[in-house]
């Protein structure tokens, strides 16, 4: 049922950070706006508005799972819900960051990146 | 935190009872975060964050919801084209015929404040709309005070000579208070002031945009041009707006009136329209009773000319006859009849399919879609087949507007170009979201109320006795409907083949008529115009295959005016209906070339000059008011100021038109009009009678009219049958577009009953099924089936016919002497509508009797 990867690309860049922060565990929605605050050194923050209506989306495309995994439960707010990357996921993300990579390169041959084409 | 709480509300309620509880979590941490000095800006933020955050997730879900109709819609095809056409034709026909009552009785005249615009008419017994007579112009406006203004105009015809062919065209003159008080600036030069307007003042003339750009090819220059009007020089002084029309829409030049002091002689000389300004603070009512001072003044002040004169007010908007009026209220109703008929349609439609997805609907539910999110999912999908029906119903609106342009009567001062803007697509737009809310949310909530796991159950019937009882009531209410406009169609069809059928009192068949008005100060002189009238009609009668040819003042059914009062003996003068006759004047010929019967004595001669005994010729009608059961040859009356001896009797004939009752006629021979008296009066229209097509014979009649005067131009040219058809034109075009509207309602209906009786019968299989096994006869179930589509027939078709007949009852005065009850119309609608139901039962029950007792029961 899920999309070709490339059908969904160029990926919004919340959705994009949304896969990276997801990329090596489960979190859960605050945890996910604190890693991209931190891997972005604080130059974006997401609003919880803009990081749900991500996920409802992204749960849609089969981006995200919801996971019924818990932390070990001193971790653990009851509140919260925690989010899993799938294959497919990952598959997009990879996807995403090839067509960047290629951007950059074509960007090189232009003149307008630094380093080598 | 409450605030937040609050704002969340923004959101869709799916969404929201998703993520509240997280994003408020979100929210707790970074409040906690952030010092006092940077809340403000934390609230600003977040403020304007869930706004748009809010929307995004809404288009989310409306594109979701759009996705999924799309799906949910190309699978059903079938349904998704039916409610598609059946809202098309109800927004489409509302859409026509508001676009049409919008440009006649809603929208403003196109004039600053003209909601203090009225209209004046003087009224006596007999007659409420008389122009009013110079003298008693003059003393209105002097003894009134309910006026900031009052002027008075006069709508005329003259030839235009000057650049190009002698032209004959529609002028009005007005006085110099007229054009001021519509508060109209002109597009070049200047309006009329008070010395353009006196007595002996050189002519001035302002053109209409019209003329302006068709006659003079828009020339800047043209200010200062003089053009002869009539024989007489004119001076353009300016160019009026594109969208001014004043007092009709055909008025191509505005002159002044110039009154005369001999003008203001007599009281009954009666040629002047009047428009007033209602000072600001004076009501239409207190203006009146005014008037009603005023004018019994005036009746004391001159008994005899004044008799029970008085006056008539109303707003210049409503300067639309009453017919053309109903005319419209009746196409409105019937607009409405059939939008509540597709809407019933629509609805019906809209809860069969929630019904038959109820347990899609329940699935759907059990795996944690919210009761909003799925009401919000089928009121989309009902809007989307809306708005498509919407659409196309003003596609197909837009298509009919020429042809509904015609029904707006020439007597506004509007442009007849039909409006259809922003105020008639905001109007389908609205009425297209209401339908698509109205009878779309309804039978989704009915529908998701009970959208719960009961539905799951293996073998719950769809539609329980309830919701049939609601289908039911709509069929029923479709039934009502169209009972009633299928009846007042059949009236009005009847109430236009009757006019249509009425005897005019000539024969149409093979008659040319044409204008030639011959202008003054030119053609003063009697013997000037016999002269060009032998001329021109001596050269016709040679032309081949003409059998006749005559001229006369103004030819019936184009002009209901010139009706004069009548003296008989010891009669005295009375200005009422009971005493008056239309005068015109005729070269001999005329009754020959009309067909028109004469009955005694003889035509009118070219003997009859002056200084013989003015004759006359009455019509049968005249002789039997004043004579009757005796001979009326050689009798005396006096009209317009002199005595007259009646020579001959003619036929009546239908002066004013096929619908109205008109006043006896007399006829004065051509010959017998003092030089430069009713010069209004002096013969211009010419017919013709001819064999074979009479308007093969224009170029050769133009001929004949240039060589008797290079200056004359020719205008009006039309058949007499076009004439008279186009007395009942109007009334046609309408019968027509009711008559489509009731089709179309007719054919919702019967697609409503099927619609209906066929979802019975299929929910019902089992039940038949069992029946069947219990050893029922298939005709017992056809009977079933029947019965009950003849009872739902029965229940719309009672109601129907007492809502027909008031509805008949309110447009009796269209009726032309239909009476409302007509039965022979009554049974033809009820007849066609049960008809309908019986044939929209046919089916079902061919079908509810092929049903096989074992595969029904099997099903389950």
């Amino acid at each position: 049922m899920h999309e070709h990867p490339a059908s969904l690309l160029p990926l919004p860049s919340a959705t994009f950070h949304i896969l990276m922060a997801l990329a090596s565990e489960d979190r859960h929605g605050y945890a996910i706006i604190q890693d991209i605050e931190q891997r972005t050194d604080g130059a974006l923050r997401l609003s919880a508005g803009t990081l749900y209506r991500s996920i409802q989306r992204m749960l849609e495309q089969g981006l995200l799972v919801e996971t019924s995994d818990r932390p070990a439960p001193e971790l653990d707010d009851e509140r919260r819900r925690y989010y899993r990357i799938t294959a497919f996921g990952a598959k997009v993300a990879r996807a995403e960051a090839n067509r960047l990579s290629e951007l950059v390169r074509m960007a090189r041959a232009s003149g307008f990146a630094p380093g080598r084409a | 935190m409450r605030l937040y709480r609050l704002l969340l509300h923004l959101y869709p309620a799916s969404f929201r009872n998703e993520y509240a509880g997280e994003m408020s979590g979100v929210f707790a941490r970074r409040l906690r975060d952030t010092s006092a000095m940077g809340l403000p800006a934390l609230w600003i933020g977040v403020f304007f964050e869930i706004l748009w955050n809010a929307l995004a997730v809404h288009a989310d879900v409306l594109r979701q919801d759009l996705r999924y109709t799309a799906r949910a819609l190309r699978r059903t095809p079938g349904f998704a084209a039916t409610a598609v056409l059946v809202v098309a034709l109800g927004i489409g026909a509302n859409t026509a015929a508001f676009s049409l009552a919008d440009q006649v009785l809603l929208r403003p005249l196109p004039f600053p404040h003209s909601d203090q615009l009225v209209k004046l008419w003087q009224a006596v017994p007999g007659y409420t709309q008389m122009e009013l007579s110079p003298a008693n112009y003059r003393d209105w406006k002097a003894m009134s005070h309910s006026f900031a203004a009052l002027g008075a105009y006069n709508s005329n015809a003259a030839n235009l000579v000057g650049q190009g062919e002698p032209e004959r065209i529609d002028i009005t003159t007005v006085d110099s208070d007229v054009l001021p008080m519509l508060e109209v600036r002109p597009l070049l030069g200047r309006i009329f002031s008070a010395a353009d307007d006196r007595e002996g003042a050189n002519g001035t003339v302002l053109l209409s945009y019209g003329l302006w750009q068709r006659r003079f090819g828009g020339d800047p220059e043209i200010l200062g041009r003089q053009l002869l009007l009539n024989d007489e020089r004119y001076t353009v002084i300016g160019v009026m707006p594109r969208t001014f029309y004043f007092p009709q829409r055909d008025t191509q030049l505005w002159a002044t009136l110039r009154l005369k002091a001999d003008n203001y002689g007599d009281r009954n000389d009666n040629w002047l329209d009047a428009v007033g300004r209602l000072r600001s603070g004076v009501t239409l009512a207190q203006a009146s009773s005014e008037m009603a001072v005023v004018t019994a003044q005036l009746e004391r002040q001159f008994p005899v000319e004044d008799e029970k004169t008085r006056a008539t007010l109303y707003p210049l908007h409503d300067d639309v006859s009453k017919q053309s009026r109903l005319l419209l209220y009746a196409l409105v109703g019937a607009a409405i009849c059939v939008l509540l008929i597709a809407c019933t349609n629509l609805a019906n439609l809209l809860l069969v399919r929630a019904l038959v997805r109820e347990k899609e609907l329940a699935v759907r539910t059990a795996i944690g879609a919210g009761r909003e999110r799925l009401i919000r999912q089928l009121t989309t999908e009902s809007l989307v087949l809306a708005l498509a029906g919407g659409a196309l119903g003003v596609l197909a609106a837009g298509l009919t507007v020429p042809l509904l342009a015609r029904l707006i009567p020439n007597s506004l001062p509007v442009e007849q170009a039909s409006a259809f803007d922003w105020r008639v697509l905001l109007f389908a737009g609205a009425l297209t979201a209401l339908t698509g809310v109205v009878f779309g949310v309804a039978p989704a909530w009915r529908v998701c109320r009970k959208a719960d796991l009961t539905a799951l159950r293996e073998g719950a019937r769809a539609g329980s006795g309830k919701k049939e009882f609601l289908r039911s009531s709509l069929v029923v209410a479709e039934v009502m409907a169209s009972v009633v406009l299928l009846v007042s169609t059949g009236l009005l069809l009847r109430a236009l083949w009757k006019l249509q059928g009425v005897d005019p009192g000539f024969r149409t068949e093979g008659v040319l008529t044409l204008r030639t008005a011959l202008p003054a100060p030119k053609y003063d002189s009697t013997s000037l115009r016999a002269n060009f009238y032998n001329r021109v009609l001596g050269g016709i009668r040679q032309l081949p295959g003409v059998t006749g040819a005559a001229y006369i003042s103004a030819l019936p059914m184009v002009w209901g005016g010139g009706i004069w009062p009548v003296e008989v003996g010891e009669h005295v003068v009375q200005r009422n209906a009971a005493h008056t006759a239309s005068m015109r004047f005729i070269t001999p010929g005329f009754f020959a070339a009309m067909h028109i019967p004469l009955r005694g004595g003889r035509d009118v001669e070219d003997g009859d000059t002056l200084d013989r005994p003015l004759a006359a010729v009455v019509s049968q009608s005249f002789a039997e008011r004043y004579w009757p059961h005796q001979d009326p040859l050689g009798r005396h009356f006096k009209m317009a100021f002199q005595d007259h001896t009646i020579v001959g009797v003619v036929g009546d004939i239908r002066v004013r038109g096929m619908e109205s009752t008109s006043e006896p006629q007399v006829y004065f021979p051509y010959r017998q009009v003092q030089d430069g008296w009713f010069q209004y009066y002096a013969p211009k229209d010419l017919v013709v009678r001819a064999e074979g097509s009479s308007a093969a014979l224009l170029p050769q009649i133009n001929r004949i009219v240039r060589a008797a005067d290079a200056e004359q131009p020719v205008s009006n040219v039309r058949t007499l049958a076009d004439i008279v058809e186009q007395n009942t034109a109007s009334r046609a075009v309408e019968v027509r577009v009711l008559g489509a509207f009731a089709a179309i309602a007719f054919l919702l209906a019967a697609v409503g009953i099927h619609g209906v009786l066929a979802f019975a019968v299929s929910t019902r299989a089992r039940e038949i099924g069992v029946r069947m096994a219990l050893g029922a006869q298939r005709g017992a179930i056809v009977r079933m089936v029947l019965q009950r589509g003849a009872l739902l027939a029965m229940a719309g078709v009672v109601p129907g016919v007492a809502l027909a007949w008031y509805a008949g009852k309110t447009m009796e005065a269209l009726l032309a002497g239909v009476k409302p009850y007509d039965a022979a119309t009554f049974l033809a609608a009820t007849g066609l509508c049960l008809t309908m139901t019986l044939l929209g039962c046919l089916l079902p029950a061919w079908r509810a009797a092929r049903v096989d007792p074992m595969t029904a029961m099997r099903v389950e």
